[in-house]
């Protein structure tokens, strides 16, 4: 069979050869004997083998993890940033949800309460959760300007501009269905306001606001689609959409800092792309 | 950019990644040490700031002050800080519509293969100006008052029924976030574009704030569809107005 060319990996990572005579754990050669070490790394190279057997993940998993990322600087990890910001927020959020009632009649707030004042680190999970929003709020807008300013929307990457736009919507949206679900004054009041200021927007804005309040009345089941918005539509989308923007990312390659040039001229054997 | 410029830049870009580093370990630790910031950050935020919870939603008090979370307010002061009468209504409601298409179309009308922003000057003076003017908005918008606060007693010579018509009017102005544009006594914003309605039952009859509120002049939005769907919220607005002397 063809092998794939060891990966590019930097030599303190590298598996050593073994010297002659041992065979990695001071066994001697032959012995017969399989340490348990040797049998628990067998064990895995097993089941990993029998996975890839069915599936070939090894390939694509190389093709990702071993692409080559041109120089870059710190500003290229606003990205990640805002990826990990948003599983931070998915795993507190599941957290909160394990306490939550989105009942408006009773209950909503109630859970809040509990949430705040009794729950074990409730508050903590909670203030989490929303300093996380802010956290992600601003990392997004950080890495939407770098791309701005380095000119990275630019061809061939339009695709992940408008994705990234769509995420950044949705990001917004999140905050905003977000926002009611505590169910105090400064939620409810907010969100009235919002829903109706969203109202006057031309073309869609009254549909919008009466999707979002279930019906032209801001009632009972207002919360409710909040919170199917928060907990379900939007994440969904966001998962979905994160996932064709780093797909586009590793295809496309990450752009190189607009300042840079290539050092020597090409040579003609190394184009790939 | 042309057929040559993208095979241009294809050509430099393939170069340039080829000089680079395996996306693991190297871009992966950097990475990680970014996670580990944003996950300190927050959880000192958390610990630092907690959460705190209001009073329980209300949804007959009109004294509140909402504040939507701090990034939103930039989107709040544009509907208070653009200036017409010169900017038409669709100005007014359309601005963050269309800056939202801008930003999706910008890679369709910023076609040069130029990259380095000291060498695009139109795209280097629009991102300062946008950032200069969200921290303006979003200053500004943290300064202002609320608009959906209407402190303001009713008249003690009403009736009780009047004085309920009152406050139920007094209700759908809140909400219908009029005081974005207006001035009501001590509420509303002082540097909105409509006129103070403090006194406004005093030189307009009940109908003619009706007909206003249906056919305004730009850039007030029209408040038609209340009328349309909700006939007895949109009188009690009108008796409120008319009641203000
Ligand atoms: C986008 C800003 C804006 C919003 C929102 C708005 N208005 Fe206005 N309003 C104006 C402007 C500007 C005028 C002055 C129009 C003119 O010169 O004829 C005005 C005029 C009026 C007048 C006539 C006052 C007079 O002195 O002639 C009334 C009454 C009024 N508005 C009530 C309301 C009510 C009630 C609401 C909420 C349901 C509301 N407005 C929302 C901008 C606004
Ligand atoms: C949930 C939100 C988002 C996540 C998780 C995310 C994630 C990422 C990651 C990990 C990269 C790799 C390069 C880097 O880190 O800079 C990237 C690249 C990119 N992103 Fe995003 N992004 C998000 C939102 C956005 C937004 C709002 C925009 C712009 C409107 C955008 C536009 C781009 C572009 C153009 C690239 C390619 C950059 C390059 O190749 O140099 N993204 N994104």
């Amino acid at each position: 069979m063809p092998r794939l060319p060891t990966p590019p990996i930097p030599k303190v990572l590298q598996p050593k050869p073994k010297r002659p005579g041992q065979n990695g754990n001071g066994n001697e050669h032959g012995s017969g004997k399989v340490s348990p070490a040797e049998a628990a790394q067998e064990a895995g190279v097993t089941v990993v083998d029998w996975i890839d057997e069915r599936t070939s993940l090894s390939g694509g998993l190389r093709w990702l993890m071993f692409r080559k990322v041109p120089h870059g600087n710190w500003f290229y990890t606003l990205g990640s940033a805002t990826l990990f910001a948003f599983l931070s927020q998915t795993i507190t959020g599941v957290f909160l949800a394990m306490y939550y009632r989105p009942d408006a009649t009773g209950g909503a707030y109630e859970s809040m309460r509990y949430i705040v004042d009794d729950a074990f680190l409730g508050q903590f999970v909670r203030g989490m959760h929303k300093w996380g929003a802010s956290v992600m709020v601003i990392l997004i807008f950080l890495h939407m300007g770098r791309t701005f300013f380095f000119g990275a929307y630019k061809y061939p990457r339009e695709m992940t501009w408008i994705i990234g736009v769509v995420l950044l919507i949705l990001t917004l949206a999140m905050s905003f269905t977000g926002y009611l679900l505590p169910f105090d004054d400064r939620a409810y009041w907010a969100t009235i306001v919002g829903v109706n200021i969203n109202g006057t927007a031309p073309f869609l804005g009254p549909y919008i606001s009466d999707f979002l309040r279930a019906g032209p009345e801001f009632g009972a089941t207002t919360l409710s689609r909040f919170y199917a918005i928060h907990m379900l539509l939007v994440p969904g989308l966001i998962i979905a959409l994160i996932s064709v923007h780093l797909y586009l990312v590793a295809k496309l390659g990450i752009t190189a800092p607009p300042w840079t040039k290539p050092d020597e001229e090409p040579e003609l054997d190394v184009a790939e792309v | 950019m042309n057929q040559a410029e993208k095979e241009a830049y294809l050509r430099e870009y393939s170069i340039l990644k080829n000089e680079g580093k395996p996306f693991f370990p190297y871009a992966v630790a950097k990475d990680s040490a970014m996670a580990v910031i944003v996950l300190l950050v927050i959880i000192f935020l958390s610990l630092m700031f907690g959460a705190e919870l209001g009073p329980k939603a209300d949804p007959t008090t009109t004294t509140y002050v909402p504040r939507p979370d701090w990034y939103f307010f930039f989107l709040f002061e544009v509907l208070r800080v653009i200036k017409p009468p010169v900017w038409t209504q669709l100005a007014t409601i359309g601005v963050p519509t269309v800056c939202m298409v801008l930003l999706f179309l910008l890679p369709f009308y910023d076609r040069s293969p130029e990259r380095r922003i000291e060498r695009r000057p139109v795209a280097l003076t629009a991102g300062i100006l946008t950032i200069m003017a969200m921290a303006y908005l979003t200053y500004s918008g943290a300064n202002a008052g609320s608009i959906s606060v209407v402190a303001l007693k009713a008249p003690s010579n009403l009736t009780p029924s009047e004085t309920a018509t009152f406050n139920a009017g007094k209700l759908v102005m809140g909400q219908s976030g009029c005081l974005a544009c207006h001035r009501l006594g001590d509420s509303g914003n002082s540097a909105g574009v409509g006129p103070n309605l403090a006194r406004v039952g005093l030189y307009l009859k009940p109908a003619a704030i009706a007909s206003t509120l249906k056919n305004p002049t730009p850039p007030m939005p029209s408040f038609r569809s209340i009328a349309q769907q909700y006939p007895t919220k949109f009188k009690d607005l009108v008796t409120f107005l008319s009641d203000l002397q």
